[in-house]
């Protein structure tokens, strides 16, 4: 169910390649996460298209290694529409990317409690 | 499996990073890592990793500008870049291959990675043995110049271009024709004539640069004592025959060039055709290979036998290698015979000649051409030519100074062996007669050739008053050489000192013929003597003091030298 938010599959993987060091690549992770975001929205602010667009599909990659396929999906929107210069429909993106994050982070979370 | 690598990871998300250099490490290799392009281009130049894993976007300096750095940096070795990039448009993706050497899409697959990275380190192997290979043959590449810089030092030294700086010759030939096999040799006879060979060894390289020392050797050191072109060329087959590999030989043309006599002796034995021009009458004699190249036969059947040719001032002579006939046109076509025969046959002025044949090959070849030799070889006036001193190998110290000597040479010594070379080395060993060497030449080889053409041999020398008459005379001394049975030539010599230092030489030359009339031809008027019968007037010029015996079967010469 929760597999468009977070791949099991994927974080099986991660586990598999980074063993114990699999919760600081998750931390790693969340940390990376916020400074991508934060990025995103000076970008938005300043209005300037090209920085978006990197800032987006920069956050796009490494959500795609850590298994968030839907938060990804929206980056890759963000990434298309500053390709475009929409910066009218930056906004909406930006928010629906966080409250994907949200919930997405909540997932991992949970994830890292396991691994104590 | 590749062994193990250092690989440097250029990526600015921290969880990519992360990510990326587990995978890299756990494969066994050495992770360096930048967080964006400038850190990259400065930790490659730090740390020369093998290969680069590399982000295309990132803040500062991107993948793109970094790996043009990183490949400018490297330079000669090849060090892989893969990009690490989300970037899916087509044009994104053959910007990653332009300037790196392949792509890994995200998310990462490490199976994928790990094939790309074997991969490329197998390209990086590859570049490095390429590299290792051509750099070794470049270094016995070197070694082979060096090699031939060297011999042809070697070679230089033996066989020096002689006299082909002398003003009644111009030639062309490329430095390095020794090794294509080419040789130009030319010397001054002590007696003032020229000997010249152009040669043309089969082969190429070093094996064909071999035999050229002991042909050069052979034809300076015996052209230097006397001896004939016969001798020089009999001498010379021998040698190549007995130290040449079968297969390898030398076409070859030789020429006897004299200037008192006004003649040119020829032996052609496999080059292409040479070319005798006279002025006056603008006929072109040809000079046609009637051999064997030399170092083919044994010496037993081995034939000397020469052409003669009668020479005015003014007339030339052209030889040329093969390589001239053999140049190539833009389309593949020779230059060949005929081309060169409508040079000749063109009406240039005969002094243009020499520019014209070699501008017909330029325009034919469509570029200066290099593996060509062509000598040019003009009759002048006697004695119009700057001849460097006779050259001598022992210092002379020991110099033989009261003596006398008397030689007879009968028939069947005089139709295989000649004196002269003998003689003139006894007389050499005298210090002071060194100075007058070429004189003495000269004048020895008037006298003996006198004394057995017109005494032993009844020759008349009014004969060589035209050119049919010129061929016919040496054919009959050839014919009647050959039947000699009996008659004689004798040389006494005298050497005596004399008071304050100096001495004399007397010579004494007398022959079994009739005699003749030595009053008429002392008498004989100048403008008859342009083929003939300069022999008695130079030997006047050339002694401090001649006669000859009333009854014409001997004369007697001196040579003086001070203290």
């Amino acid at each position: 169910m929760s597999d468009i938010h977070l791949d099991q599959n994927v974080l099986a993987s991660l586990l598999d390649v980074m063993g114990e060091e699999y919760p600081v690549l998750l931390d790693t992770f969340l940390i990376d996460s916020e400074e991508r975001q934060r990025h995103i929205h000076e970008a938005m602010a300043a209005a300037d298209a090209q920085a978006l667009r990197l800032a987006a599909h920069s956050f796009k990659g490494s959500c795609s290694n850590m298994g968030a396929p839907m938060l990804a999906g929206l980056c890759k929107q963000l990434e298309e529409a500053a390709r475009r210069e929409r910066l009218d429909e930056a906004p909406t993106l930006v928010e629906q990317i966080g409250r994907e994050f949200a919930i997405v982070r909540i997932l991992l979370k949970s994830e890292r409690q396991r691994y104590r | 499996m590749s062994g193990r690598l250092s690989i440097l990871i250029a990526e600015d998300s921290a969880a990519d990073r992360m990510l990326l250099s587990t995978i890299v490490s756990r494969q066994g290799h050495r992770v360096l890592t930048a967080s964006n392009g400038l850190e990259a281009v400065a930790l490659f130049e730090q740390e020369r990793p093998q290969l680069v894993l590399m982000d295309a976007l990132m803040p500062v300096m991107d993948g793109f500008e970094a790996s043009r750095r990183i490949k400018e940096s490297a330079g000669e070795q090849l060090v892989p870049i893969i990009f690490l990039t989300s970037l899916t448009e087509n044009e994104a993706l053959v910007r990653c291959l332009e300037v790196g050497d392949d792509f890994l899409a995200k998310p990462y697959n490490q199976i994928i990675l790990q094939a790309k990275i074997s991969a490329m380190d197998r390209l990086r192997r590859l570049q490095q043995v390429v590299l290792q290979q051509r750099d070794l043959i470049a270094k016995h590449n070197e070694h082979l110049l060096t090699e031939q810089r060297v011999a042809k030092a070697v070679f230089d030294k033996v066989a020096h271009s002689g006299c082909l700086s002398a003003a009644n010759i111009r030639y062309l030939q490329s430095p390095f024709a020794l090794f294509n096999g080419d040789l130009l040799l030319a010397a001054f006879k002590p007696s003032g004539g020229m000997h010249v060979l152009l040669g043309d060894f089969t082969g190429h390289g070093l094996p064909a640069a071999i035999g050229a020392m002991p042909l050069a050797e052979v034809f300076y050191g015996m052209t230097a004592k006397g001896f004939s072109m016969a001798e020089i060329l009999r001498e010379m087959n021998a040698k190549l025959k007995r130290i040449l590999p079968v297969g390898v030989f030398c076409c070859a043309t030789m020429l006897n060039l004299s200037f008192q006599r006004r003649v040119v002796e020829v032996w052609n034995g496999g080059l292409p055709d040479g070319h005798l021009l006279r002025v006056a009458s603008g006929e072109r004699v040809p000079l046609v290979s009637r051999h064997l190249p030399l170092g083919v036969l044994e010496p037993t059947a081995f034939n000397e036998a020469y052409e003669v040719h009668p020479l005015l001032p003014g007339d030339r002579i052209f030889l040329l290698s093969d390589g001239v006939l053999e140049t190539h046109g833009a389309s593949g076509q020779l230059f060949g015979e005929e081309r060169l025969l409508e040079v000749f046959a063109a009406g240039h002025s005969p002094e243009r000649l020499f520019d014209e044949i070699q501008a017909a090959l330029a325009a034919f070849r469509g570029e200066a051409q290099d593996d060509i030799s062509m000598i040019e070889l003009s009759m002048v006036e006697d004695g119009l030519l700057a001849r460097p001193a006779l050259a001598f190998s022992d210092s002379g110290q020991s110099s033989p100074l009261d003596w006398s000597v008397s030689f007879e040479f009968r028939a069947e010594a005089l139709k295989r062996f000649n004196p002269l070379p003998f003689l003139l080395q006894l007389l050499m060993e005298v210090r002071g007669l060194r100075a007058q060497g070429g004189a003495l030449y000269t004048v020895m080889a008037e006298l003996y050739s006198n004394a057995l053409e017109h005494g032993v041999l009844g020759l008349d020398s009014r004969l060589k008053s035209d050119a049919q008459g010129f061929a016919r005379y040496y054919r009959e001394r050839g014919q009647r050489l050959q039947a000699l049975s009996e008659g004689f030539v004798r040389f006494s010599l005298d050497v005596v000192p004399e008071a304050g230092g100096g001495g004399c030489l007397r010579i004494r030359v007398e022959d079994s013929g009739k005699g003749f009339d030595v009053a008429r031809a002392l008498d004989r008027p100048q403008d008859k003597e342009c083929l003939s019968g300069r022999g008695m007037r130079l030997i006047r010029q050339l002694t401090h003091h001649c006669q000859w015996s009333p009854d014409g079967r001997g004369a007697q010469v001196e040579f003086r030298w001070p203290a």
